[in-house]
């Protein structure tokens, strides 16, 4: 679409505006993560890495880190089982009450957290009197992941013609063999950007796992706990300054992953130059 | 197959609920409101520890180091009985009990207002006080009071006390105020912080109690709807003032540093940490007087470490550890020997610790009960009352 | 064309599960034997716990002790229909999240065009990354740093002085200023996708026909935008109407969030906050029948 040299001046203005919107309190984040008191004023009396070395010694943050990393794997894995199940159901089959199951898949992530939270700690407090650990995270965090990995991998597999799958068969695979050499290369790269998009939610959410975490601490409870304890805060700061600039790896890794060649429809690339051709 | 599935997940989710519907009551519903206390096993030993202990407590009430190096109770407790430490810090008192009645937590340093809950609902174990080893110190104002003994029982070993302090700026509100009324007052609009809990209600009875003496108010925790309709009126036409209803320690402490209040209720252990930071605060008690609460540690009936719990209570009691807990929190300790090891040798007199008519003085949290407790009989308005009254003044 | 010879030597073709043919005749078997395990998960843990969440709304506290008397009872409705304050803190929930939402689609929709379709290769991949970091700071941070922002003697104020201006002091906008902040990325990336997707024939065609760029932007890319653009606003709908801890941070005005919250995780009242949550899950359901008229499930 011919835009004019005028809009794409004024969408650069835009964008950087939305930009600058969005990393403005991260840039602020980061300077208070090297302020010296712990008081919060502006602008910041001085500066000190003290608080850098504290964090890392803070055996409290490293456990909930550990922790907060289990559930997300435990959570991104679950989900990835059941998430590409449903979207493999949906994509490729019509059936009665597609249309309520793709409803059903989104409401965990629709519902407002604090619904599902309450909803989940009174059936494990209440109903099943079970104590609320690690695992009872994970029952949460997998309700919320489906959808994200669902949401992937069905889009992948409506852009992917079925017909590979049914040329697999006719020349003979079983349907193992057609899921492990023909749908999983297609879906893989969808399969990753998924999963990393399931682990960043499992990692920072906080709503529902306050409702179900018990006495453990992920990440984020442990954020929570010691926004409220006053000489903390500039540790929470430094942490919080680490995530986000170690986090550049994996949300650039799904970037690439999402523009991978072998999905794209159409391309020849992986039809071999057999015999006879 | 697909319908077997979906009777399948039906069939359980009535199976659920059946299950919800039938499981009985787990708590003992009293006709009259004078509460029956279930049958609780008696903690009268102290066994081996079992290496762990969670508790849930006030901010600053279990110091490991971490808020400043030279504050630490908790380090040598470990050390000297194994029982690593796992402190969970609650806003309110009834975080407390909802916490408490998970479970998962061994022992809670509870109010006046949380701690009858607990002994109610059989959450909390009585402890005999022959395995209490300070208790011969322990000041006697604290001793089987109301809100931690039921028939001369003890439910647990006391802490301290102190009462909710005015705190000013000493730069933006001058002269150096000696009422609630400057909390009260339109000047002040959007520089004034409460505490947001229910029990505030009480601050406001406290004040109506001297101010409006025709309402005879003596007990801001047992009001009539007169009394109680009031104390509401008060605070919502306070509403318009508030500019912070502090619940963590921490966001009141920055909004006085930063200049978002200037006036309110305060604990002592806050403003200490301002004074730290050389922020230009002071407090005050008022003439009108106060709330304050009365702690006592108490051992949760579902402990997975009541050992360590006990030993704990101990610990706690000892005068020298009850010394730094009352200087670095600001409040009076139960143990009357502490008073030999503060820093400051005037401590003890400053907080009163010991001091009966200023005991008398400060309104402990308690929780409202229907029942008045002093002869007028069964029309005292409720604490789920103060609850939804709550929401209703915050707006 | 003659046959050729093999040129290696072939494996045995394999025999097939023996359940593969079975599969195959009852296609009921093949989607049912997907879906169970998904749907047995999400129909057990999650609507079973819903209607768990439901019954408990019908419950009580005992007086005194606080605790829960699992009968049946409709007092927690009556409250809540009842008392006016529970109604003023529904609309100004459900107005705050259709202020932040459409705030969001008007924040979003310069960068996630330019991305979708004037950026190059290269810049397109960075911006992507550059909308998708903001997402993995803690969110709790980012809202503590709004706070100290916000604050009187914060940086924001410290920015509008030379100008005579002021950090607001009502609750509502503050929290409407960092929510539309936190749930932006949300809006842009389906937004961007929905752009992507427009086939450049489709926008050629309506320059063909006549239309001015004006035209055809309103013609042609905001109705097929819609669908991307409903997607991104059950993310900021749903996720205004649940929060807690914004509202708490930085401001002192309630929403249905903090009163859920206050009665469960605090005044241990789970029978109330479950009557009362159950407004935000019927307004969920509304509006996801709504947007899912307007294709918002096929574009998330």
């Amino acid at each position: 679409m011919p835009v004019s040299g005028g809009t794409k001046w004024i969408l650069r203005i835009g964008s950087a505006i939305t930009l600058a919107f969005l990393y403005f309190p991260l840039v602020v984040i980061g300077i208070y993560a090297f302020n010296t008191t712990r008081v919060q004023t502006w602008p910041p009396a001085s500066l000190s890495t003290r608080w850098f070395s504290d964090a890392f010694h803070n055996t409290g943050v490293r456990d909930a880190l550990w922790t907060s990393v289990r559930v997300g794997l435990a959570a991104t894995a679950l989900a990835l089982i059941l998430g590409t199940l449903a979207a493999y159901a949906l994509a490729r089959y019509d059936f009665f009450g597609k249309e309520s199951v793709s409803f059903l898949i989104v409401l965990p992530i629709a519902l407002p957290g604090i619904v599902t939270g309450m909803a989940l700690n009174a059936t494990f407090t209440q109903i099943l009197h079970v104590s609320l650990a690690v695992w009872t995270i994970v029952v949460a965090h997998v309700t919320f992941c489906i959808v994200v990995i669902f949401n992937n991998v069905v889009a992948r597999l409506r852009r992917t013609p079925a017909s590979f799958e049914e040329a697999g068969a006719d020349l003979g695979a079983v349907p193992r063999r057609t899921f492990v050499d023909i749908t999983f290369p297609q879906m893989r790269s969808a399969l990753i950007a998924g999963a990393l998009l399931a682990f960043a939610l499992s990692f920072d959410e906080v709503i529902v796992t306050t409702f179900t975490a018990g006495s453990t601490e992920t990440l984020p409870i442990w954020i929570l706990s010691n926004l409220q304890r006053p000489n903390q805060l500039p540790v929470v700061n430094v942490v919080a300054v680490c995530v986000v600039v170690l986090s550049i790896i994996p949300v650039y890794i799904a970037q690439r992953l999402s523009n991978d060649p072998v999905t794209a429809v159409g391309t020849v690339t992986d039809i071999p130059a057999g015999p006879g051709n | 197959m697909k319908r077997i599935s979906v009777y399948a997940v039906i069939a359980v989710i009535v199976s659920l609920g059946i299950a919800a519907c039938g499981s009985s009551s787990s708590s003992s519903s009293s006709g009259n409101a004078e509460f029956q206390v279930p049958k609780v096993p008696i903690a009268n030993t102290i066994g081996k520890g079992e290496g762990q202990l969670n508790i849930v407590n006030w901010v600053g009430y279990a110091e490991d180091g971490s808020t400043d190096k030279k504050v630490n109770w908790v380090g040598p407790f470990e050390q000297q009985t194994g029982c690593k430490v796992n402190s969970k810090v609650a806003a309110t008192s009834d975080e407390m009990v909802t916490l408490m009645r998970t479970g998962n937590y061994d022992g809670v340093s509870a109010s006046g207002n949380a701690s009858v809950r607990l002994i109610a609902g059989g959450d909390v174990r009585p402890i005999d006080t022959k395995i209490l080893t300070n208790w011969p110190q322990i000041d006697p104002l604290v001793k089987y009071k109301p809100y931690n003994s039921v028939n001369g029982q003890m439910y647990g070993a006391p802490h301290g006390f102190g009462a909710n302090m005015l705190a000013y700026n000493t730069k933006a509100i001058t002269p150096a105020p000696t009422s609630w009324s400057v909390i009260y007052d339109p000047a002040n609009k959007g520089k004034v912080t409460i505490y947001d809990d229910p029990i505030t209600i009480a601050d406001a009875a406290v004040y109506l109690a001297a101010t409006q003496p025709s309402l005879g108010i003596k007990d801001p925790y047992e009001l009539d709807q007169k009394q109680f309709d009031a104390s509401v009126a008060l605070l919502k036409k306070q509403r318009p003032l508030i500019g912070q209803f502090w619940g963590d320690v921490t966001k009141q402490q920055q909004g006085f540093a930063q200049g978002d209040l200037n006036v309110g209720s305060i604990w002592q252990y806050t403003a200490n940490l301002l004074t730290a930071d050389k922020q230009p605060i002071a407090t005050t008690l008022p003439t009108e007087g106060a709330t304050g609460w009365s702690d006592t540690w108490m051992l949760s009936t579902k402990a997975k470490h009541p050992n360590c719990m006990l030993e704990w209570m101990n610990y706690i009691q000892t005068p020298k550890v009850q010394a730094q807990v009352a200087e670095w929190f600001g409040e009076a300790p139960a143990n009357l020997k502490a008073c030999q090891y503060t820093q400051d040798t005037s401590f003890c007199k400053t907080y009163h610790s010991g001091d009966r008519a200023y005991f008398d003085k400060v309104k402990f949290w308690a929780t409202p009960t229907k029942n008045c407790r002093d002869g007028r009989g069964n029309i005292c308005v409720d604490y789920s009352q103060w609850v939804q009254a709550w929401t209703d003044i915050k707006g | 064309m003659s046959a050729r010879p093999a040129t290696a030597p072939e494996k045995r073709p394999a025999r097939g599960h023996p359940l593969a043919g079975l599969f195959w005749r009852i296609r009921g078997l093949r989607v049912g034997s997907l879906l169970a395990a998904p749907l047995g998960w999400l129909g057990v843990v999650y609507l079973g716990s819903l209607v768990v969440l439901l019954i408990a709304s019908f419950w009580t506290l005992n007086e005194f002790s606080g605790l829960i008397v699992k009968g049946f009872s409709l007092d927690n409705y009556k409250t809540i229909i009842t008392e006016p304050v529970y109604r003023r803190i529904v609309l100004r929930t459900v107005s705050l999240a259709a202020l932040v939402t459409i705030t969001d689609i008007v924040l979003a929709f310069p960068i996630a065009f330019y991305m979708a379709r004037v950026a190059g290769t290269r810049s397109k991949g960075l911006l992507v990354v550059g909308v998708l970091m903001p997402l993995w700071a803690s969110y709790l941070v980012k809202v503590y740093s709004w706070r100290t922002m916000l604050s009187t003697d914060g940086v924001i104020n410290w920015l509008l002085d030379p100008f005579g201006l002021h950090v607001p002091t009502s609750g509502y906008i503050r929290v409407w200023i960092v929510m539309a902040y936190l749930w932006l990325p949300y809006m842009i990336l389906p937004l961007y996708a929905g752009l992507e997707r427009i086939p450049n024939s489709l926008l050629d065609a309506s320059g063909d026909l006549g239309a001015r760029p004006w035209r055809t932007f309103r013609a042609v890319v905001l109705p097929l935008a819609l669908p991307a653009i409903a997607a991104g606003s059950i993310f900021t709908f749903s996720l205004t109407l649940g929060d807690y801890i914004t509202p708490q941070l930085v401001s002192n005005t309630q929403f249905i969030g903090n009163v859920v919250y206050a009665n469960v995780g605090v005044a241990n009242n789970l029978p109330l906050a479950s009557a009362f949550a159950t407004v935000p899950i019927l307004i969920m359901l509304i509006y996801l029948f709504i947007v899912r008229r307007l294709g918002a499930f096929e574009a998330l």
